[in-house]
This record gives structure tokens, sequence and C-alpha cells, in this order.
């Protein structure tokens, strides 16, 4: 077998880390745990419920959209509607969501360590999260009405507006802050709590993505920190930094805004990455094709990706150099982006594939991620940009790579890491059928937007031509298509926590990393004793090899 | 390496003031130099000594401790708040004179001036103040520090709480190496 | 322990911390008199490269950096390079505004 030597003897006396009884019991052994696995499981609690009411306002929004004109709410409804599915979905689920959950759950076992660097201060990030999920949902239930700024806050709409925007910036400051922790935690986890032989080139390809997710997180997500700040500051002082009226300039609030929203993408795409660079070798069973080329790629997207934010602002009233010289760069980001996506075909090419629920989501992170990818390059170019900024074209590329993409790369770690998290398996076949649900009705919903886009249907509209009517009611079946997807993967998901099949297997899925040599569920402390690592991750090939070599001796 | 990590969080909180100066000050030079005079920079030249000399009875407390002089340490700490405390009065004052003159966010006389006197005020209250929270915090914190110096839980092989708390101020000290010359030596 | 003894030896002296205070001192004392001075372009400039300096001295001083090892001192150097390129993409706008 392979040559890594692990004492992690199968432990029959200690019990599962869901089991575990430590200071506290019941509910309280779970809330005032500083156990990374706890505390994944309950950062996964909370954001199901914050995603699904993400869920709620898109459904909400397209069945508005599904014709012209007033159909169930009216305009300014809207505005809140589409302004709190856009903070809800990135800031509660996008963002925190792979790291906060399986970045805490799986991150220390990845590399041999017990727990994080500060496991006090993990559970501290858990508690903002959910003081800011708090602070948007109060600020939708108190009079004045939810935020309508859409997520992005604009001056000077943002200040001279009554609705409760003074608590949503509250609640995303704390939510950043949050992620500034988990950032700072892994950071720290990495470089101290390797085990023995881990050098920086054996470590699993999510952990360099989680590591440069984390930089991103520590730098960036303070200016936006001190943005929101500022607008709160404007709005309750009078403090005009970027009010015309007082000489401010509004569009260096867009480029303040966008300094850390721009990284933020970033810190939403590559911990997705990272758990395709995990489970391709697994279900290819090849070792990954270009190691180095991914790892040191990870870290050039979150370089590059500070360079270019104002490609969202190129109709803006920025200067002309300024616009050439962002889109100049925007065509650099999508290289290293590029090259993971080969370096995974290249895995996949004589592979042994085998169609796990995990691999069939990574396959469609694939080409969903290359729409998305691709039409991002289309709106680097200066001149496209100019005509499709704040038109469904721009809506459809994100949701691409944020949910094709993100969302998508969730559902495959939350497959693929289930049963080591939970001892237990999900329905197996109903989970190919939503898989299918999910990924039709996702094209079904988004890529008419592409089409109507280009054809100048504007974003954030509640009224529209009758010229996009046919657009618009396609794109809302698809949304009923992924809905009925969404509904059984929840349904799957939890009932399976709770009755799915027990399982014991180690290792269920023939994985080659360190979470598969534990127990599942894993012991409080993962490791009976903290493992040797001697070779490189997913040795598959090698295996193999080395299997016919005895073979024949 | 955590609180290192933390620092860089404060640094670029502040740095995204210190960009928004920037813009504003190279588009509105002129102004920016007129509405620094009704700075006082005898009271930010001492201000900023105030706080170098606190920086320096912070890095001192650490030796100390380093070296078992349990009651040294403590006592250069206690310097260290009063150094500040030093600083936060002067503060007050300086803010308080203002606020006299009816320079404060929203004022009549503020808004009667020029865009680039207004924004150069705004930023004033808010990087001064912001910097102010920070001082504070630190005054706590340090407080903190000493009376766990005092009762022996900070000990000279186990002092890396007042090592941490001692980076925290000698970034809320290089904040203000940054803030004095931008605000009071501009004219 | 050995580690923490070197490091004990490296920052074990008061004067080191009273030398640099005295060279803090006396720069904030410099870059008070060149602001009364008129050098016209190079305010800025000049008062920006004393507060660099005095900023390393507390820096790799008081803070210890110079005691850390590589990875700190490479982690303070990302810190500002993000810091520093947005400076330099941000004025990209502003600087040359004039060529809208």
């Amino acid at each position: 077998m392979s040559s890594v030597a692990v004492a992690t003897g199968s432990n029959g006396h200690e019990p599962s880390y869901l089991d575990y009884k430590g200071k506290h019991s019941g509910i309280l052994g779970w809330i005032l745990s500083t156990d990374h696995k706890r505390i994944g499981l309950l950062y996964l609690c909370a954001l199901s419920v914050f995603f699904l009411v993400g869920v709620t306002f898109g459904f909400l929004m397209r069945l508005e959209l599904i014709s012209p004109g007033r159909t169930i709410m009216d305009p300014q409804t809207y505005n809140s509607i589409f302004t709190l599915h856009g903070v809800i979905m990135i800031f509660l689920f996008v963002v925190p969501g792979l790291p906060a959950v399986f970045g805490n759950f799986v991150l220390p076992i990845l590399i041999g360590a017990k727990d994080v660097a500060f496991p006090r201060i993990n559970l501290l990030s858990w508690y903002l999260y959910m003081l800011g999920g708090l602070l948007a949902v109060i600020s939708i239930l108190l009079p004045g009405g939810p935020a309508d700024t859409g997520w992005t806050f604009y001056i000077p709409y943002a200040v001279r507006t009554n609705t409760n925007v003074m608590l949503a910036l509250l609640a995303a400051f704390t939510l950043g802050f949050s992620s500034i922790l988990t950032g700072l935690n892994f950071v720290t986890t990495v470089h101290r709590l390797r085990a023995p032989g881990m050098s920086w080139f054996k470590m699993p390809l999510s952990v360099w993505s989680l590591y440069a997710t984390a930089w991103v997180q520590i730098l960036a997500t303070p200016i936006i920190g001190i943005t929101l700040l500022l607008v709160a500051v404007e709005r309750l002082l009078g403090v005009g930094i970027f009010d015309p009226a007082l000489g401010g300039d509004p569009v260096l609030y867009q480029h303040l805004f966008w300094i850390y929203s721009h990284p933020a993408v970033y810190i939403m795409i590559l911990p997705a990455m990272g758990v395709v660079s995990e489970i391709i070798p697994v279900f290819a069973r090849r070792t990954i094709f270009g190691y180095k080329f991914i790892a040191f790629s990870s870290i050039a997207i979150a370089l590059f990706g500070s360079l270019v934010w104002a490609h969202h602002m190129f109709t803006a009233g920025m200067s002309n150099t300024s616009q050439f010289l962002f889109s100049l760069l925007t065509m650099l980001v999508a290289i290293p982006s590029a090259i993971k996506v080969f370096n995974w075909i290249a895995t996949l090419y004589k592979g042994s594939i085998e169609l796990a629920t995990p691999m069939l989501f990574v396959l469609a992170f694939i080409f969903l991620f290359s729409i998305g990818g691709l039409t991002g390059v289309m709106q680097g170019i200066l001149s496209v940009d100019i005509q499709v900024h704040d038109t469904s074209f721009i809506v459809a590329h994100f949701h691409y790579v944020m949910f094709g993409g993100t969302g998508f790369g969730f559902f495959a770690a939350l497959h693929y890491w289930f049963p080591k998290m939970f001892g237990r398996m999900y329905n197996r076949k109903l989970a190919k059928i939503y898989f299918w649900l999910l990924f039709i009705g996702f094209n079904i919903l988004y890529f008419p937007m592409f089409i109507m886009g280009w054809l100048g249907m504007p974003r954030r509209y509640y009224d529209y031509l009758p010229e996009f009517y046919s657009y618009h009611f396609i794109s809302t079946i698809g949304s009923w298509i992924l809905v009925a997807g969404i509904i059984l993967m929840v349904y799957n998901i939890f009932k399976s926590v709770f009755k799915g099949k027990i399982i014991t297997d180690k290792n269920p899925w023939g994985g080659e990393t360190l979470e598969w040599r534990i127990d599942t569920p894993p012991i409080h402390e993962n490791f009976t004793e903290i493992p040797v690592v001697e070779t490189d991750p997913y040795q598959y090939k090698m295996n193999e090899i080395e299997a016919e070599k005895a073979g024949s001796n | 390496m955590g609180m290192w990590l933390f620092l860089f969080t404060e640094l670029l909180l502040f740095g995204g003031l210190f960009l928004l100066y920037s813009v504003y000050r190279f588009t509105y030079a002129d102004q920016f130099h007129l509405a620094a005079k009704e700075l006082n920079t005898i009271v930010g030249a001492f201000n900023t000594a105030v706080l170098l000399t606190s920086s320096l009875t912070m890095a001192l407390s650490i030796v100390a401790i380093q070296r078992n002089q349990k009651l040294l340490s403590i006592v250069l700490q206690l310097i260290t708040i009063l150094l500040a405390l030093f600083f936060m009065v002067n503060k007050y004052f300086e803010w308080t004179a203002k606020f006299h003159h009816g320079i404060y966010p929203g004022s009549e006389e503020l808004l009667s001036k020029q865009p680039g006197e207004i924004l150069f005020f705004g930023l004033y209250y808010v990087m001064t103040g912001l910097h102010g929270l920070h001082v504070l915090v630190g005054m706590v914190l340090i407080a903190v520090m000493a009376r766990m110096t005092q009762q022996g839980t900070i000990t000279h092989d186990n002092y890396v709480r007042l090592e941490n708390t001692g980076l925290y101020w000698h970034l809320v000290d290089i904040i203000w190496i940054f803030l004095f010359p931008l605000f009071y030596l501009i004219t | 322990m050995e580690e923490k003894e070197n490091k004990v030896s490296n920052s074990h002296s008061y004067s080191i911390y009273i030398l640099v205070w005295l060279a803090l001192m006396i720069l904030t004392t410099v870059t008070v008199a060149v602001a009364g001075m008129d050098i016209g372009r190079f305010t800025v400039a000049t008062a920006l490269i004393i507060a660099s300096i005095k900023a390393f001295l507390v820096l790799s001083i008081f803070m210890h950096l110079r005691n850390e090892g590589k990875t700190f001192i490479i982690f303070v150097i990302v810190a500002l390079f993000f810091l520093g390129i947005s400076f330099v993409l941000l004025f990209s706008d502003y600087s040359l505004q004039a060529g809208l």
C-alpha cells in the first residue's frame, strides 16, 4: 500500500466528536464548543438557513419578473428584495461558506493537526457570524424597511434613503470581522500546525486554496470595513467624505468598495477550486496533474485579483487611462484560473472515472465556471463592458461563477465529506436526481440572461419591455426546476444526517488524504497519534505501480 | 503570529483612510493647506513626542519582565498608560477648541467653507477619532496586562501577552507617526 | 530553549530602545523644522520619507521584527505591497483625470 506512516489505530473506545462529552453537555456542548468540527457544523446549520432565505428571495424576484409590470409586488419591495438577496447570499453564504464550514471541519485534519491555531477565536468567528445574520434579519423587520440600495450601498443614495441602511452596514461590518478572524486563524494554522513531514508541497491542494483565501480575507476585508464605517458616519454625523455636496467624490466610494469586493470574489471561488482539486483525483483515480502549478495559481489568483477592481466601474466616470489599465490587468487574472482548469482536465484524461455525486458536482463546476469565467474575460474588455455593464449579462456572469462555481463547489464538498462528518451516507440515487435538476434548472434560469443582457435588458429593473418577455419567462421556469432540486437536496441531506445509513468505513470513497485515514466520524482530537507524513497527497497511480511491483516480486 | 496578522488588518483599515486622504489632498492641495492652519503644530508635535515615549516605556516594560524585574515592568506599563492618557487629554482640548470655533461635522461654519476644507476636517475628525479610539482600547489592554503582571500570570518566561499588547501599541504609534505630518505639517 | 535564550539576549538591554527613542525624537524635530521651510513639490515626499524611517525603526526594533524569522518579514512586505499597489492603481484614476 502507501508508505505514509500513520499511527491512527482504529479506536473502539473513544467516542466520536459528535458524542464527545466535554465540559458542557447538551446544546451548550455545541454552542460553547471550541472543536473545529463542531464549529464547522454550527456554521453549516446557520448557513443553510440563510441560504434558503436567500433562495426564497431569489425565487420571489423571478416570480415578479415572469411578466412585465407588477406581478406580485410593488417596485419598492422589489428593490429591497434584490438588496437582501445580494446581502444574504454574498455576506452570509458565498463568502463565509466553504472556509467556515469545510475549511473549519477539514483543514486541521488535512494537515495532521488536532485543531486550528486559535480555537476560541474560531468560536468567536461563529458568534460574530450569527450576530451579523441577526442584524441583517432585524434590518428587514424594523420600521423603515429593509435597505433598498442594492448590496453595493452606492453613495449618494445609501446616505439619502430612509430605509434601515445603518443596520445593514453594521451587519456587513460584523460579518467582515468574522471573516477576518477566520482568515487569521487559517494562516496561523497552516504555518504552525502542520504534522511532521508535511512540507508545503506535500499539503493537499485544498489547503493551498484555503491559505490563499485566508490572506485575501485578512488584507482586503478591512478596506470594506472602513468604507462601510464611513457611510455610517456620513449618515449619522454628516461627515461628507463621499458626498458631492460637500466636495466628496462618489466614485471614490466605488473605488474603495471594490478594492475589497473584487478580491472578495476570489475569497468565494478559491476554496471551491480547492475542493475540485481534492475531489478529481479521488474519482479519476489519478494523481493530480501539475500539483505545483495548481498550488502557485492559487497564490497568483489572490495576487492578481487585487489589481483589477475598477473593472466594476468602467461606466462610472473614470479617466481613460485608468479604464485602459484595469482592462489590461483584468486579462491577466484569467490566466491562473485557466491553468487550474487545464490541469483538472488533464487529470481526468486516461483516468478511471467514477461518476459519484461529488464528481458530478465537480464536473458541473468545471463546465459552469468556464462559462462564467470566459464571460468575465469578455466583460473585462472595455468596449464590451460599456455595452453590457448593469445588464442581465453581468447577472448571468456572476451567477455562473458564484453559484455555478462556488455554489456547486459547496454542494460537491457537502456530498464528499458528508460520510466523514456524520458517519452516515445520504441517498445516492436521489442525489443524482437532484443533481440533474440543479444543473438543468441552473442553465435554464441563467443562460437566457446572457442573451437578454446582450440585447439590452438592464439589471435591477422591476419592469421591462415586451421584447424581453420570453427570456424572462424561460428564466423563471428554470428557477422553479432549480428550486425543486434545492428542496430535494435539503431534504436528502437533512434526513440523512439523522436517519441515513450508518457507515463506519474510514474511507468510503478511496481517498488518499489524511481525513480518510481517521475514524468515521472523527474522534474529538482527530488523531490518536499525530501522523508522520512521508509522501505526496493523491498518490493513486503511484500506489497502483507499487502494488504491481509487490505483486510481481 | 496571530497578533501580527491582526495588525495587518489595522494597517489596512487605516490604510483605506490614508487612501482617501491622499486622493483628496492631491485634488484640493491649496484648500488642505488653508484648512491645516487651524491645527496647532506645537500641540501636535508634543503629542507625537508623548506617544513615541509611551512606545519606549512599553518596549522597556518587556525588557524588564524578561529580566524578571516585575515591579519595574509594572511601573513602566503604568507610565505608558499615563502618557496615553496625556495624549488623549491633549486631543480632547484640541477637539473642543475646534468645536468652540464652530468647526465640527455638519456645522454651519464648516459647511460654509470650500469643499477641500470641509473634506480636510471630515478626514481629520474621522482619522484622529478612530486613532483615539484605538488609543483608549490600548490603555485598557495595558491596564489588564499590568494587573496580570502583578498577579504573576505574566512572568519572565511567559510574557507573550505583554509582547502582543506591545505590538498593538507600537502600531497605534506608527499610525500617529503618519497622521502627524499629514495633518499638522502641511502649512 | 536555545531559541528563547537567543531571543532574550537579542532584546536584553535597555539601551538600544533608548537610543532608538532618541533617534525618533530627533527625527520628529527634523520633520517639524523641514515643514517650516519652503521646498515646494518635495514637502509631502520629505515628510513621508522621515515618517517612514521612524516607522521602520519602531517596526524593526520596538516590535522586534529584525529578531523574527524571514516569514514575518515577508508577511509585512506582502501587507505593505497590497496597500501600496492600491495607492498606485487608485491614482491612475485621479492623477490622470486631465486625460478624460
